[in-house]
């Protein structure tokens, strides 16, 4: 490729002049360094929006698909069958993205990128910490438009507008703490691809085997039982109480338990990955 | 280069002992599918502080490898070393404020223009608001980049990929900057640039430790070679001195007359007591010079004249880096149009 820059001649007095430095800044805190990080996910998502939109596709599918296919059939109509899958539907679109946080550090280290993270001074956390919150604006994001595709569908939620912030908070909470487990995938597979091959294995079953499309009433009973203690079901129960007015506080303490577990156990084997990584 | 050095850091105090570098038996051992590779096997690098380091050696030597654990990306499974008097273990975010790093492929982020890059890494290392942009549009325009600064880094050719993550690595000015294979795969006039590059801020008194599998490159930068093979140093000294220790050079001759070669042949051979090599080329003959041929040389041009053999041409030339490493390790460097084919050190990075 042939451009001005690729002509431009490099004079010894300008490189001088650019690389000398008579005053070394202070080193900024742990918080400016986290937020510096999550200003670059924010880029990411600026200058990659296919990847936001990848996984945006399935759930628009399905959601179309099961209101107007089995909708009628499973709850008497697909008015009344939006209100109860739309919750669900969100909650699979935020688990099924989170498997980004994964594969965008895989890439990170494939790439490169992440020794030169880790040959700065800087606080150690900071790539990943920062890289979480941007991705919570990815989450952010994901739910206004699956949201956004439901009100067009019908979804008339009762629990109103806070009702509706308040079940996406929540859902924002558990993103961010399950992503501690994709950060580990990141950094311990070789590829992105397997990143998300592996962890797509997971996710199937967990949002599959769930109540987000159905009633588990009707499911044989040792599936029900898997169901029961499947932590989709519960966030998805936490989710839909919020939303539709009638909040479950057994479901949300229960998310909220298991996400501090999730971010105080998969943090630590993160970071502790994330140190000694060759 | 006749502007006086611009002003470096005001702490830019060399430690006591003049080295930049100091390492002793540093060993990594990697372990794949249950094989233990032993990358690093015991290396010592004592770099003055101010000079050219060159680490020289095939792919898969290690010499990545020992960037790595200098720059506190790896930690040495046996061994110490301390960059500019801070030990990379113990002290490690000492060191990282002193290194600047370029890895053998661009780390900048690809998703990412020049001017994000850059001022991401400014504001990391505490530059705030315009004094971060002032920083990064300096360096943009230093490396000549400017223009493409508002452009996402993956539409850059390779010589100004390259360009960008020498900015990257100069953000802070840093004493020492650690080179791994810097123009692997570039063509010859962006190598040429980062050559420049590297001799000015070396000019200003950054230290340079450059790992690569060029020949040309480490005579052409460094003060010193060290030759690396299988995760050891097996010579080290300056281009000159590790050429002179495989012998001195071999003499190389193209006669007027091909007629006259066999003549020519039996002269040399007399004189200077080392068969001569016929090259493919009628007209030209030369022949290795043993250590203590040099005498023998001065007389080679006299013997061949009485011999009424008229030479236009004669180099007497010390042999190259490929022969040295020839020498030492008995087997050829690879070649360099193999460099660009080769996985990103996949022996080395487990």
């Amino acid at each position: 490729m042939t451009t001005s820059a690729d002509q431009a001649e490099i004079t010894t007095t300008t490189l001088r002049q650019a690389v000398a430095l008579t005053e070394r800044p202070a080193r900024p805190s742990a918080l400016a360094m986290t937020f510096t990080f999550g200003w670059r996910a924010l880029l990411k998502i600026k200058h990659v929006p296919e990847q936001l939109f990848d996984v945006l596709v399935s759930p628009v599918i399905f959601t179309l698909m099961f209101t107007y296919l089995f909708g009628g059939a499973l709850a008497g109509s697909t008015s009344a069958y939006i209100q109860f899958l739309l919750p669900g539907i969100l909650v699979q679109t935020i688990v099924i993205v989170t498997v980004y946080t994964g594969y965008t550090l895989n890439t990170d280290i494939t790439k490169g990128v992440f020794d030169r993270f880790r040959s700065l001074p800087i606080w150690r956390p900071a790539p990943i910490v920062g890289a979480l919150l941007g991705d919570t604006v990815r989450y952010t994001i994901a739910s206004v438009m699956t949201i956004a595709l439901g009100l067009i569908l019908g979804f008339r939620p009762d629990g109103g507008f806070v009702g509706v912030v308040l079940g996406v908070l929540l859902l924002l909470v558990f993103a961010f703490s399950l992503s501690w487990i994709f950060t580990i995938l990141g950094l311990l597979l070789r590829t992105p691809n397997a990143v998300m091959g592996v962890s797509m294995m997971v996710l199937m079953p967990l949002t599959f085997a769930s109540n987000i499309f159905v009633d588990p009433s009707t499911m044989p009973a040792a599936l029900q039982r898997f169901v029961e203690i499947n932590p989709v079901t519960h966030l998805v129960t936490a989710v839909r109480g919020l939303m539709a007015g009638q909040p479950d506080s057994g479901e949300i303490v229960w998310v909220l338990v298991a996400s501090v577990v999730l971010t105080g156990v998969f943090g630590p084997i993160t970071m502790r990955l994330y140190r000694t990584r060759h | 280069m006749s502007d006086p050095p611009a002003h470096r850091l005001p702490d830019a105090v060399p430690p006591r002992d003049g080295l930049a570098v100091d390492a002793h038996g540093l060993v990594k051992h990697f372990t794949t599918r249950k094989q233990v590779t032993k990358a690093v096997d015991g290396v010592d690098l004592q770099i003055p502080t101010g000079s050219v380091f060159g680490l020289l050696g095939p792919n898969g030597a290690g010499k990545t490898t020992v960037v790595r654990m200098l720059a506190t990306l790896l930690r040495p499974d046996a061994g110490t070393a301390r960059v500019l008097g801070h030990d990379v273990v113990n002290d490690a975010d000492a060191v990282r404020s002193a290194v600047g790093l370029t890895g053998q492929y661009a780390s900048v982020d690809e998703d990412l223009t020049g001017t994000e890059n850059l001022l991401m890494l400014a504001r990391l290392y505490g530059f705030r608001g315009a004094s971060a942009r002032h920083r990064v549009e300096g360096l943009l325009d230093a490396f000549s980049l400017s223009d493409a600064g508002a452009r996402q880094v993956k539409t850059y050719s390779g010589g100004m990929r390259r360009r960008i993550d020498l900015a990257a690595s100069l953000v802070l000015a840093p004493r020492v900057l650690f080179l791994d294979e810097p123009t692997t795969g570039l063509d010859p006039r962006s190598r040429n640039q980062v050559w420049d590059i590297v001799r000015v801020l070396v000019a200003d008194g950054a230290t340079v430790l450059l790992t690569t599998q060029y020949l040309e490159e480490a005579d052409q930068l460094a003060d010193r070679i060290a030759v690396i093979d299988h995760g050891k140093v097996i010579a080290e000294g300056t281009s000159t001195e590790l050429k002179q220790s495989v012998g001195q050079g071999a003499v190389s001759m193209r006669l007027a007359d091909a007629s006259q070669r066999p003549a020519a042949a039996s002269v040399v051979e007399k004189v200077i007591g080392s068969e001569p090599a016929l090259a493919t080329d009628p007209y030209a003959l030369s022949a290795r010079v043993p250590e203590d041929g040099a005498d023998a040389v001065a007389r080679l041009l006299p013997a061949l004249g009485e011999a009424g053999i008229a030479v236009p041409e004669f180099t007497l030339g010390q042999p190259s880096l490929d022969e040295v490493f020839l020498t030492i390790t008995g087997k050829p460097l690879p070649a360099e149009d193999d460099a660009e084919a080769r996985p990103v050190d996949a022996q080395e990075v487990s």
